[in-house]
C-alpha cells in the first residue's frame, strides 16, 4: 500500500542499496582496485624493478624529509599562534586569527608562485624596491629547504586548529584549582595547560606530515625544476613519460603515499583518542593570562609573522601580476594590466579552465549536497550497525592524499567500462566523478551534522501529519539543515575550485582546470600570466571564505573549518 | 472511529536482554481518555510509539477498528494512520510560523486556500492563540507552545490523539492550566486520546480509564476511581496510593476491605493467617488514644496540616497527617480506620 519499508522504519526501501551504491563507487571501488593492482604487480615481480630504481628512494627521501620539517615548521608556527591567541589577552584575536587560516585555503601552487616571487633574482617586488640578489643567483626555494619552508606555512594552520580545539576543550577547574592551590600563571601553563594540550600539538603534527605527503603543487613548482622529486610527484612524472609498465609503478607508489598517510592519521586517532575522557568536568574558554608590557611584543611577533607568511607573498604575486614581463622591474612605467587582459580575454586556455574549474566544482557541490543529504539521514536516523562503518569508509578517500584518488581512478576507468563499452578517461567525466569520491567527505560532514542536531520527534510529527518521505525531506529535513547545506556547498566549491592533485593526473587537452593551466602556464615560463591567475583565484578564495564567515554563527559548530 | 485493541503486544530491542513491553493486551473504548501510569522505563512511551506506528511490535497485533495496524507481518506506516500527536518536546517546526505548524497536516492532505485558513484559525482559537498565528515557534512560551502542538492535534479530526508526558516541561501553574485545556479538548473533539505520564494525580484527574505499567507488563486497568479505592497488587498500590504498604499476615481470607477492628486484630495478633500486603493511606490514620503506640520519624509542615511519617514498633513505617504539631521522636498513638489488602 505505501512504498515505506514494513517497519517502524521511517526510510524508503531504496535508501539503503543507494548507500551502498555510493560507498562501493566513491571509495570501495577506487581503493579497491588500487590495492589489487598493487598488490598483483607486487607479486609478479613488478615491485623489484621499481624497488632497486634509485629514484624512488631518493623519493622516499626528500618525501619524508620536507614532510617532517615542514611539520616542524607548522608546529612551532601553528603552535605559536594558537597559544598566544587562546590563552593570553590580545587585542584583535578574530582578525588574527581568520588571516593565519588564510595561507591553508590557498591552492599550493599559488603558495609557491607567490614565494617564488618574493625571493629569488627575478622578484618583481624586490626590483622594484632595488633588494633583489644579482642575476644568476639561485632561487633559494628550489629546495629541500623551500619545499619544507611553505610546508610549514601552508600547513601550520592544521596544527593551530587542533591545538586551539583542545585548548577549549580544557576543563576550566582543572586550571581553577591549580590556582587556588597557589600555582601562579605561568606554572599553570607549565605544570597543567601544556602537559595537557599535548594530544592536540600531537594530532596536528601528524595531520600537518600528512599534508606535506600528500600535497603536490608545492614540490611540483619549487621541486621539479631542481630534480627534487617527493612521491606525488614522482608519480606525475611517470605519468608523463607513459611506458608499459606505468601502472604498476604508480599503484605501488600510491600504495606508498597511502600508507605513509594512514600511519599519520593512525598516530592522530590514537593521540585524540585520550582527549575525551581528560576533560570532565566545566570546559569553556581556559583562564585568560593578562600580559602586560609584554603584550605589544607579542602582539608584534604575531603580526609580524602574518606580514612575512602572507602580506609580502601576496603583495610579491600582485608585483609579478603587474609587471610586464618575468624579470622585468616594476615602477609606475611599467606596470601593466596586460597580463589579466591576456588571462581574461585572449588566452583560450584560461576561459577553458575556468569554465571546466567552476562548472565541475558547481556540479560537485550540488550534486554531492543531494547525496550527503540522503547518506547523511541514513547514517544519523538508521538504527543499522553499519552506519558508523558507512560514515567511516566515506571519509577515506578525502582523508588520503590526491594523487591516491586520482591513481585509483585511472585504473578504475583506464579501459571502457564494462557492459557500456563506454570508456571515460581523458574526459571531463573522470575528473567529475573522482572529485565526487574525493570531497565526498568535505560535503557529508556539515550535513551530518546539522542531522544530529535535529530532534527526531520533529520529523515523526510530521509523519503523524501525513508526510511521506520524499515530503518531510522537502518541507521539514532540508529546510532545517539547510545553512549546513549551504555551507557544505561553499566548501566543496572553494576546494575544488582551487585543487590542482587530482586534476593534475586526470586532465588532457580541453579539460584543463584551474589548477593545471597556473602550473602550465608557470611550467612553460609564463610567470606573470600564472601570477594574474592566481591573484584572482586568491581573491576568489577570499570571497567565499568571507561569505562562509559571514553566516558562520547560523552554523553547527565545526563546520566552518577555520572556526574552533 | 472506532475501538482501539492491543492484542498481546510485545516488544524487544536489539541487544537487551528484557523486553521493554511484555504481552500487553488492551481496549481502549471510543472516545475514551486513557492514561498510561507507570515510572520511567517501564515501557509505557515504547506502547504509545508502537500505537503511533514509530516502533514495530515484535508480536501481537494492534487494530483500529477493523483495520490492522500492525501485526501478522503487515505494518501501516505512521502518515497513514490518521492519528496525531503531542510530544514532549512539542516538535514544532522551528522554520514555520505556528499557523503554518498547524496547518502542516492538512497541506500534506492537499487541502487548500480559504477552507485551509479556516480551519488553522479554527484550531488556533479554540487553544485561545489566534494573534500569535503569524509569530514563529521560538518566539513563545512553553504553555504556548504546547497549545500549539495541541491545536496541530485538532485540526485533522484524528481518529487516536497520542500525548506523551506533554506536561513535563511545564511548571506548576502550567500544569493545571494545561490539564484545562486537555479536558476541553478531548469533551470538544471526541477523539480517543492516550496520555502517557508518570504522575498518578495528572492520569486520575484527566482520564476515563487509568491503565498502570511496570516493567514493560500491564498490571490494571480501570477508572480512576475504581483504581484509586481498589488498586491490585503492591506495585499499583504504591504508585496510585501514596499511602503506607504494611506487611502483615491476615486471617480474613480473601477479605479485603478492612476496618479498624480487623487492623487492630492483625496489628496486634501477628503470625496467624496469610501474608498480606496492606494499603493504609495516611488519611485512614488517626491520632488516638484507643490507638497503638508508634514512634514520629518525621514531621513535614505543609500548610494547612502536617505530615507525619510514623515507625511501628517493628519497624515498618506509617504516613499520617494531623493539624496538631508534634515533634520528631515523640511517641503518640494511632488508630488505622481502614485498610486495602492489596
Amino acid at each position: 500500500m505505501s512504498r515505506t519499508a514494513p517497519s517502524g522504519n521511517s526510510q524508503p526501501r531504496w535508501l539503503f542499496p543507494f548507500v551502498i551504491i555510493v560507498i562501493f563507487l566513491f571509495s570501495v571501488l577506487p581503493l579497491g582496485r588500487l590495492a589489487a593492482t598493487g598488490i598483483a604487480s607486487a607479486f609478479k615481480g613488478g615491485a623489484s624493478g621499481l624497488l632497486t630504481d634509485p629514484a624512488l628512494w631518493d623519493s622516499v627521501y626528500y618525501t619524508l624529509t620536507t614532510s617532517f620539517f615542514g611539520m616542524m615548521g607548522s608546529v612551532v608556527l601553528g603552535g605559536g599562534f594558537a597559544l598566544l591567541l587562546t590563552l593570553f589577552n590580545l587585542r584583535a584575536k578574530t582578525l588574527l586569527g581568520f588571516l593565519f587560516m588564510l595561507p591553508t585555503m590557498i591552492p599550493p601552487q599559488v603558495t609557491a608562485l607567490s614565494w617564488i616571487g618574493m625571493t629569488g633574482p627575478s622578484s618583481a617586488l624586490l626590483k622594484a624596491v632595488g633588494l633583489a640578489p644579482p642575476l644568476g643567483s639561485p632561487q633559494p626555494l628550489y629546495s629541500v629547504f623551500g619545499i619544507a619552508l611553505l610546508y610549514g606555512v601552508q600547513h601550520a594552520p592544521l596544527v593551530y586548529l587542533s591545538l586551539r580545539a583542545g585548548l577549549l576543550a580544557l576543563p576550566r577547574d582543572a586550571v581553577e584549582a591549580a590556582r587556588l592551590s597557589g600555582a601562579s600563571s605561568w606554572r599553570v601553563l607549565n605544570d597543567i595547560i601544556l602537559p595537557l594540550s599535548l594530544p592536540g600539538f600531537a594530532a596536528g603534527a601528524a595531520i600537518a606530515f600528512v599534508s606535506g605527503v600528500g600535497n603536490f603543487g608545492i614540490p611540483a613548482i619549487l621541486g621539479i625544476p631542481a630534480s627534487i622529486y617527493t612521491l606525488p610527484t614522482l608519480i606525475y612524472s611517470k605519468f608523463a613519460a607513459f611506458g608499459p609498465g606505468t601502472f604498476a609503478d604508480v599503484s605501488l607508489l600510491s600504495g606508498l603515499i597511502a600508507i605513509m598517510a594512514v600511519i599519520g592519521l593512525a598516530i592522530e586517532e590514537r593521540v585524540l583518542r585520550g582527549r575525551d575522557y581528560r576533560v570532565i568536568g566545566l570546559s569553556g574558554q581556559v583562564a585568560v593570562f593578562t600580559l602586560g608590557k609584554w603584550r605589544i611584543v607579542a602582539e608584534l611577533a604575531l603580526w609580524l609573522s602574518l606580514v612575512v607568511i602572507l602580506v609580502l607573498p601576496l603583495m610579491a604575486l600582485v608585483a609579478s601580476s603587474l609587471a610586464p614581463a618575468y624579470g622585468v622591474p616594476l615602477s609606475m612605467k611599467t606596470v601593466t594590466m596586460h597580463a589579466y587582459e591576456e588571462i581574461l580575454f585572449r588566452q583560450a586556455i584560461t576561459r577553458t579552465a575556468f569554465f571546466n574549474s567552476i562548472g565541475l566544482s558547481l556540479a560537485t557541490a550540488f550534486g554531492l549536497l543531494v547525496v550527503s543529504v540522503l547518506v547523511g539521514y541514513f547514517i544519523v536516523r538508521a538504527k543499522s550497525r553499519l552506519a558508523p562503518v558507512i560514515s567511516a569508509i566515506a571519509e577515506i578517500p578525502y582523508a588520503l592524499p590526491g594523487v591516491v584518488t586520482a591513481v585509483a581512478f585511472i585504473l578504475v576507468f583506464a579501459a571502457p567500462i564494462p557492459v557500456l563499452g563506454i570508456s571515460i578517461y581523458g574526459t571531463i567525466w573522470i575528473i567529475l566523478i573522482a572529485y565526487f569520491s574525493h570531497f565526498f567527505a568535505v560535503s557529508l560532514k556539515p550535513v551530518v551534522s546539522a542531522f544530529k542536531q535535529i530532534d527526531p520527534s520533529l520529523e515523526e510529527a510530521a509523519r503523524l501529519s501525513g508526510a511521506g518521505f520524499g515530503r518531510r525531506l522537502k518541507d521539514i529535513v532540508v529546510p532545517l539543515v539547510g545553512p549546513a547545506a549551504g555551507a557544505s556547498v561553499i566548501l566543496v566549491f572553494l576546494i575544488a575550485c582551487n585543487e590542482l592533485t587530482v586534476s593534475a593526473l586526470l586532465w588532457s587537452a580541453g579539460t584543463q582546470t584551474l589548477g593545471v593551466v597556473i602550473y602550465n602556464l608557470d611550467d612553460s615560463g609564463s610567470f606573470n600570466l600564472a601570477s594574474a591567475l592566481s591573484v584572482l583565484v586568491v581573491l576568489m578564495v577570499l570571497l567565499m571564505m568571507l561569505v562562509l564567515e559571514l553566516f558562520a554563527n547560523r552554523l553547527p559548530k565545526g563546520v566552518v573549518p577555520w572556526r574552533s | 472511529m472506532a475501538q482501539l485493541i492491543l492484542n498481546a503486544i510485545s516488544k524487544s530491542f536489539e541487544g537487551t536482554a528484557r523486553a521493554a513491553v511484555n504481552d500487553v493486551s488492551l481496549t481502549v473504548r471510543e472516545g475514551g481518555f486513557l492514561a498510561l501510569l507507570g515510572p520511567s522505563g517501564c515501557g509505557k512511551t515504547t506502547v504509545l510509539r508502537m500505537i503511533a506506528g514509530f516502533e514495530q511490535p515484535t508480536d501481537g497485533r494492534i487494530t483500529l477498528g477493523d483495520k490492522i495496524l500492525a501485526g501478522d507481518g503487515r505494518m501501516v506506516a505512521p502518515e497513514h494512520r490518521n492519528m496525531a500527536m503531542v510530544f514532549q518536546s512539542y516538535a514544532l517546526w522551528p522554520h514555520m510560523s505556528v499557523a503554518d505548524n498547524v496547518g502542516y497536516p492538512l497541506k500534506v492532505r492537499g487541502v487548500t486556500g480559504e477552507t485551509r485558513r479556516r480551519k488553522v484559525m479554527e484550531a488556533l482559537s479554540a487553544v485561545r492563540l489566534e494573534p500569535y498565528a503569524d509569530r514563529r515557534p521560538a518566539d513563545l512560551s512553553g504553555g504556548q507552545r504546547q497549545r500549539v502542538a495541541l491545536a496541530r492535534c485538532l485540526v485533522t479530526e484524528p481518529d487516536v490523539v497520542l500525548l506523551d508526558e506533554p506536561l513535563a516541561n511545564l511548571d506548576r501553574h502550567l500544569r493545571q492550566e494545561m490539564e484545562e485545556t486537555f479536558r476541553e479538548f478531548h469533551a470538544r473533539s471526541g477523539a480517543t486520546m492516550i496520555y502517557v505520564t508518570h504522575d498518578q494525580a495528572e492520569a486520575m484527574a484527566l482520564a476515563t480509564d487509568v491503565a498502570v505499567m511496570s516493567e514493560g507488563k500491564l498490571l490494571q486497568v480501570a477508572t480512576p476511581e475504581e483504581i484509586y479505592a481498589r488498586p491490585e497488587g503492591r506495585l499499583v498500590g504504591g504508585l496510585v496510593g501514596q499511602g503506607a504498604i504494611l506487611s502483615l499476615r491476615s486471617p480474613y481470607g480473601d477479605r479485603r476491605n478492612l476496618d479498624w477492628i480487623a487492623m487492630q486484630a492483625m496489628m496486634l495478633d501477628l503470625g496467624q493467617g496469610v501474608d498480606a500486603d496492606i494499603l493504609v493511606r495516611p488519611q485512614d490514620v488517626e491520632l488516638s488514644s484507643d490507638g497503638f503506640a508508634v514512634t514520629v520519624v518525621s514531621v513535614l509542615f505543609e500548610g494547612e496540616r502536617y505530615a507525619l511519617k510514623l515507625a511501628l514498633p517493628d519497624g515498618q513505617v506509617l504516613k499520617a497527617y494531623t493539624r496538631l504539631p508534634v515533634k520528631v521522636g515523640d511517641e503518640v498513638r494511632v488508630a488505622i480506620r481502614a485498610g486495602w489488602r492489596l
